[in-house]
């Protein structure tokens, strides 16, 4: 039993992770019905700015809400600079995944031009190795600080999308954009500001990934494909589905590596991407959506 | 664009007697391209020939299905795998290529079978999960990767007095040739004009007539079969297999050449193709900035010319017909 509430506990914390960036996703695909596929890229990108303030000795307080911006700006910029323009030349929805497929490749390629695809580490506030034991149950301060970071995110971007106006605005847009135009919500700078937001969101955890990882133009891949499937899992419309799924999928894998085999732990989010999506393609908490001809 | 008046004139590939010229000078120019002993120019066009027959198989998926698919670096691999464990088995080598092709196309409908619910974004997930999955099996499956050491796959001896790189620049040839006529042609007939409708309305399509389980599995079977080939003579060019061989990369550069080149036109594959393979080629000294070309290709050509190459040149042929009077 305590071996179990052990893998249960490692398991939120990578599930956390796996949230922020699920997290992103939803945000992006619920108002622009766009799959992000850069979003691992442009959170590696900003965590390589931090790398490079880090090392320019500035203190991480000021270094990652640095890094946090410029992956938000790089978001925004791509939002306005080449989706704008493609969607007034009436890019269809494959169109517009594409493209983030090409700027995921100019990310990748860039960042392994500036930065080398040698392996570096991330010096970061929170230790890896300093453990925290309550009650028999083991728990290292990096993952502590991931899981305090998860919950901080993702209940910080509750309030907003909840509780304020700017909030209101966002789901007006995400239900439906034809009618909020109409109500002067500026939607376009609705939409760039979901989109730094999700980008944001992706840094934090890949902030908090690289310490655990080793930093390489690559890192972001697999747990940007995890978040996809946590985001799948919850339903890629539902914003709290998101943060379920991540977790779910977070423990889901650390209990299959803990009982069945180290090996399996990897391939589990793609069988549950492929169950889910064969069993209940709406995922757990997303609507199910109806088309017409 | 043309006037035709039957359905033969329809099924017809070639409908012009300049066209038929045209295509005619350009295989005679590939028969005669090892002849001026330029071995790099012979193996780089051997891995465009190579690479032609997937992307082909992929744009009749993308291009003129309409089934977003990621999960080419799979059935490249299965391909490959299968073929390089029937030649060990000293099975002959056009029952290897058979075998390789025809298992893709089994997990090809078997991965086809999601897409009879899901749709755009869900199945480019789906596909994806799948082509990352056979990598990671790849991984940690010692028997069928070859372990460490790798496996390796006896290349195709040289015959008729020939070098083994020019008789296997010849096969590969061939092959490529005859998948190309075999994909215009499928494209024409009733089968291509099904995939055609599937991918504008596949409600409408289904009111029509079309059987959409039966078109779409047979598009990914196909698709996938092609892709399995790809693998198969790929594993031969090299002789030697190794997982990473089959990352995530893989699919991408298989879909950027399908983009680049255009969507839903095969002679745009073959230069979507061309473009993937020869254009890193400039870039030799620069290798991180290889996705960065591609990246801005796909960009540039979504922006401003969603058909691609092939679209590009279908233009400028038009603006030649009528010159000069536009």
């Amino acid at each position: 039993m305590r071996q179990f509430m052990q893998y249960v506990i490692s398991g939120l914390a990578t599930g956390s992770i796996y949230a922020l960036v699920a997290l992103g996703l939803a945000l992006i695909y619920r108002s622009t019905r766009i799959l992000n596929f850069a979003h691992g890229d442009m959170a590696t990108a900003g965590t390589f700015v931090s790398f490079t303030l880090l090392g320019m000795n500035l203190a991480p307080i000021i270094s990652f809400p640095l890094a946090i911006l410029s992956g938000s700006a790089l978001a925004m910029l791509f939002y306005f600079a080449i989706l704008v323009p493609a969607q007034r030349r009436n890019a269809t929805a494959l169109g517009q995944i594409i493209l983030t497929v090409g700027l995921g490749l100019i990310l990748q390629g860039l960042i392994s031009y500036f930065w080398g695809s040698d392996t570096k580490t991330l010096t970061f506030p929170l230790s890896d190795s300093k453990l925290w034991r309550f009650q028999g149950l083991v728990i290292s301060e990096l993952g502590l600080g991931t899981f305090v970071i998860g919950l901080l995110g993702s209940g910080l971007l509750y309030l907003l999308v909840q509780k304020t106006r700017l909030g209101i605005a966002m789901r007006a847009t995400s239900e439906n954009l034809p009618a909020a135009q109409t109500l002067g919500i500026p939607t376009r700078r609705i939409l760039a500001l979901a989109w730094g937001l999700a980008a944001g969101l992706g840094v934090m955890g890949g902030l908090f990934l690289a310490p655990a990882l080793l930093l390489d133009p690559f890192f972001m891949l697999e747990p940007f494909l995890k978040g996809f499937a946590g985001a799948i899992l919850g339903g890629l419309q539902s914003l709290p589905g998101a943060i379920l799924g991540g977790l779910i999928l977070g423990v889901a894998e650390s209990l299959a590596g803990g009982y069945i085999s180290i090996a399996f732990k990897n391939t589990l989010a793609f069988l549950i991407i492929i169950v889910i999506l064969l069993v209940r393609h709406e995922g757990l908490l997303g609507e199910e959506f109806k088309e017409r001809v | 664009m043309d006037l035709t008046e039957s359905y033969r004139e329809e099924l017809r590939l070639i409908r012009k007697p300049w066209t038929g010229t045209g295509i005619g000078l350009i295989v005679v120019a590939l028969l005669v391209i090892p002849w001026l002993r330029m071995d790099f120019l012979v193996y780089m066009a051997t891995v465009v020939f190579i690479y032609s027959i997937g992307v082909q198989g992929q744009n009749i998926l993308i291009g003129y299905t309409g089934q977003i698919s990621f999960g080419q670096a799979g059935f490249l691999a299965i391909g490959a795998y299968t073929f390089g464990h029937a030649s060990a088995l000293g099975i002959p080598l056009p029952l290897g290529l058979l075998a390789a092709g025809i298992l893709a196309a089994i997990f090809g409908a078997i991965v086809g079978f999601p897409s009879l619910r899901l749709k755009g974004p869900y199945l480019a997930i789906a596909t994806m999960g799948f082509g990352i999955a056979i990598y990671q099996i790849l991984l940690n499956s010692e028997v069928i990767s070859g372990g460490r050491m790798g496996l390796v796959v006896k290349k195709l001896p040289a015959l008729f007095g020939l070098t083994q790189q020019v008789t296997f620049y010849y096969f590969t040839l061939l092959l490529a040739l005859i998948f190309t006529l075999v994909s215009f042609n499928t494209i024409s007939s009733y089968a291509g004009r099904a995939f055609v409708a599937i991918r504008d309305n596949d409600i409408a399509a289904e009111a029509m007539g079309v059987n959409l389980a039966r078109y779409k599995l047979l598009s990914f079977a196909m698709s996938s079969f092609y892709m399995g080939m790809q693998g198969a003579l790929y594993s031969l060019l090299i002789g030697f297999l190794e997982p990473n061989l089959f990352t995530f990369m893989e699919s991408v550069t298989v879909f950027v050449a399908v983009i680049i080149g255009g969507l839903a036109s095969i002679g745009g594959s073959i230069m979507g193709a061309a473009f993937v393979i020869l254009v890193p080629q400039l870039f030799g000294g620069m290798k991180e900035l290889v996705p960065v070309i591609f990246g801005i290709t796909i960009l540039i050509i979504l922006i401003f010319e969603p058909h691609g190459i092939a679209g590009r040149w279908l233009k400028i042929r038009l603006y030649f017909r009528n010159w000069p009077f536009r």
